[in-house]
């Protein structure tokens, strides 16, 4: 009985070695593979900002000012003045909607033969 | 095996020799005693010794543990997942809307090892060529003369960073840096400040602020703790840009020397904008001036909506109106006496160009005509006692309480004592000097109802609360007051259909550094409130030394300098915050208004 219980418990403590060894392993991957995602976190955070940075350079305003003058003939902008504020009473009503045109008669007729070569 | 207690043969033998067998049976039995005894102690030391083991394994696992962290870098903890407040930056600025204002760039500094170099001679050259600022005869000799570390530059682009790849040297070395980059350019530069590099090691360098908000609040901006959560300042960046834009402009066409704008929420105290030329990158910022004689204000640095401390005029006479109104001694339709000029003690005052708006002039009149003599007899009647308390109040004893590190050093200058002749003259905004800022606070006051509010460059959530300086009524009629100078005084230029400026000019000759004013020199000052019925900003506009040639004659006063710049800036800045133009209610009958 008693060297049952010894064999038992040397394999069971050999199983746990086992696990032990493979958890560690596992382990070490998982913080490998952590410190390698923060590190890709790291640097998307990087190229986030520069993106931010580069978009707010890219929008500043005296740019923005100089491209609107550059391209008066296509945009047509200016700045916003007192006179372009409008009241309710000018926006216009939406147009009636027109009925929609449906052909309800019967047209009869033959369709032309197609070309050759078309 | 067990020994018996009376072995049988020794007791027969005892018998026969006639001793007593028990004595046997006692010194077995003591033998036995002493064996187990000395079992029981050899177990006991076995465990002590056993437990001293134990004890001395484990505090050396710990000391030896204790040791290695002690010795080793420091680490971060990998297990756990960080979130973004292990970012250990400087927080972004942005405007009230988000918009980029300050922000960090990753970029590398370089550095030399000299004992590690292939080539210091032919490396230095090289660098030379690459930046245009490094000497290369300099260069050569810091990396031949023995030392073993030398910092070549600060900061470099990537491109530069390849092209110093290409020299290919072991000893060229880069560490990674965070560089402040303001993508806006010179745009609201005063505001900002400016950086620059701390402490510096090889791996990391110290951002730190030198001036502007980026010092003031620098705590705040390298707070870890903030985990790099953006500060929104109150500032707009389509204001600024705006304001900034028909400033220079302005500034451009009267050659003025300076100029400076606040544009302020008058109900929160918030700077929607604020401008003071010339100005600076902050990316690239200039040093400071070090010739003695140099005025501050010639230094692009010097910010004069907040550090300028100028006599800021005839802007100051509506407070002696508000006052006098406030203390139930006037009301706008009183007449006071407005005979110039003036004779006080051995002094003159005169009016502009020694006019004569007398004899007798109602109050309001006095602040549409900007007449010296109606003000000085209206200050007489507050008393100078009054006066400073009421000033006080305004906040013009005081240094602005603005998150900038220059305003607590611009203190207004004060006279040390305050005769009849001082209350005389103050009440016209000469003789004593405060900063647009100032000016900005106490119109903000008038502007909102009569409440003392706090500048602040903070976005703010919600109206703020302050002290109440005059009441409401008081308020509205010098609000009034300030309308008529647009509609019918000395601003007429300011007038902007739809928005209801109401405002005052000051005008004030600089004073000498050796005592006594410039003929031509002058401050103009616009200070306005808009819109008049329901104010809700408030406008200062200074020009430093500027003349208008247009016409025949020069002109320096505000009404011909600063009143039209603020009027293009209202114009123009108005309807970007969404402000409708209205048609202004019809004057309200004279007869009515003069019945309460």
């Amino acid at each position: 009985m008693r060297a049952v219980l010894y064999v038992l418990s040397f394999l069971g403590l050999i199983a746990l070695g086992f696990w032990a060894y493979r958890e560690n392993y596992a382990t070490q991957a998982a913080l490998k593979e952590v410190e390698a995602l923060q590190r890709q976190i790291v640097g998307l955070r990087e190229a986030l900002s520069v993106q931010r940075a580069e978009w707010a350079y890219l929008n500043r305003p005296d740019r923005l000012r100089d491209l609107t003058t550059a391209n008066f003939d296509r945009l047509g902008l200016l700045p916003m003045e007192p006179s372009q504020f409008g009241t309710a009473a000018q926006v216009v009503y939406p147009r009636a909607k027109l009925p929609e045109i449906s052909f309800s008669t019967d047209i009869q007729g033959t369709l032309a033969e197609p070309e050759e070569g078309l | 095996m067990r020994t018996p207690l009376r072995p049988l043969a020794r007791i027969l033998q005892a018998r026969q020799d006639g001793l007593n067998p028990d004595s046997i049976e006692k010194e077995n039995l003591r033998i036995r005693h002493e064996a187990l005894r000395e079992k029981a102690r050899g177990r006991a030391q076995f465990r002590l010794v056993i437990l001293c083991a134990s004890f001395v394994v484990a505090f050396g696992a710990i000391g030896a543990r204790m040791g290695l962290m002690a010795a080793t870098e420091p680490m971060e903890p990998r297990a756990s997942a960080p979130g973004a407040e292990i970012i250990a930056q400087r927080a972004d600025i942005t405007d009230r809307n988000g918009r980029v204002l300050a922000t960090n760039m990753t970029t590398h500094a370089l550095y030399a090892h000299p004992k590690v170099m292939v080539d210091p001679k032919g490396s230095a050259e090289k660098l030379a060529e690459i930046f245009p600022e490094l000497d290369a005869k300099a260069l050569a000799r810091r990396f031949t003369d023995g030392r073993s570390f030398v910092w070549v530059r600060k900061v470099l682009s990537p491109e530069q960073m390849q092209q110093v790849h290409e020299i290919g040297d072991p000893g060229l070395l880069f560490g990674p840096r965070e560089m402040r980059l303001y993508p806006n350019g010179a745009l609201a530069a005063h505001v900002l400040g400016g950086t620059s590099f701390g402490a510096e090691g090889v791996h990391s360098a110290e951002v730190i602020g030198v001036a502007g908000i980026e010092k003031a609040l620098d705590a705040r901006l390298r707070d870890p703790a903030q985990g790099g959560k953006p500060l929104a300042l109150s500032i707009d960046l389509t204001l600024q840009s705006t304001m900034e834009e028909v400033l220079s402009a302005g500034m451009g066409m009267l050659n003025a020397k300076g100029a400076a704008a606040i544009l302020m929420d008058a109900r929160t105290g918030e700077i929607l904008a604020l401008a003071s030329f010339p100005t600076f990158d902050p990316n690239d910022r200039p040093s400071p001036l070090v010739d003695k004689n140099a005025e501050p204000g010639d230094s692009p640095l010097f910010n004069r909506a907040v550090q300028g401390v100028y006599e800021l005029g005839s802007t100051f006479k509506i407070f002696a109106a508000a006052q006098a109104m406030e203390l139930g001694l006037v009301s706008p339709e009183t007449m006071v006496d407005a005979n110039a000029p003036m004779q006080w003690g051995k002094h003159k005052i005169k009016e502009f160009e020694g006019k004569n708006y007398g004899p007798l002039l109602s109050v309001s009149d006095v602040i549409a005509k900007s007449s010296n003599v109606g003000t000085a007899h209206i200050a007489l009647m507050i008393g100078p006692l009054r006066q400073q308390a009421f000033l006080k109040s305004l906040g013009f004893f005081d240094p602005t309480p603005l998150e900038l590190v220059e305003a607590p050093g611009a203190k207004p200058l004060i006279p040390k004592k305050w005769p009849e002749i001082v209350t005389i003259t103050t009440s016209y905004g000469h003789g004593m000097s405060a900063s647009p800022m100032h000016l900005a606070a106490a119109y903000a006051a008038i502007a909102n109802g009569g409440v003392m509010i706090k500048p602040t460059l903070l976005k703010k959530d919600g109206p703020t609360t302050g002290v109440r300086v005059m009441s409401e009524k008081t308020a509205h009629e010098a609000v009034a007051m300030l309308r008529r100078v647009v509609t019918e005084g000395t601003a007429s230029l300011g007038d902007v259909p739809g928005y209801e400026v109401a405002g005052k000019t000051g005008t004030a000759d600089k004073p000498k550094k050796s005592g006594g004013y410039y003929k031509d020199k002058v401050v103009n000052t616009f200070a306005s409130v808009f819109p008049a019925s329901n104010p809700q900003y408030v406008l200062i506009v200074t020009l430093d030394e500027p003349q208008d040639d247009t016409l025949s004659e020069t002109r320096r006063t505000a009404g011909w300098t600063a009143v039209p710049v603020a009027a293009e800036i209202i114009r123009r800045v108005a309807p970007l915050m969404g402000l409708r133009p209205k048609l202004e209610p019809p004057a309200m009958d004279a007869v009515t208004a003069a019945s309460n």
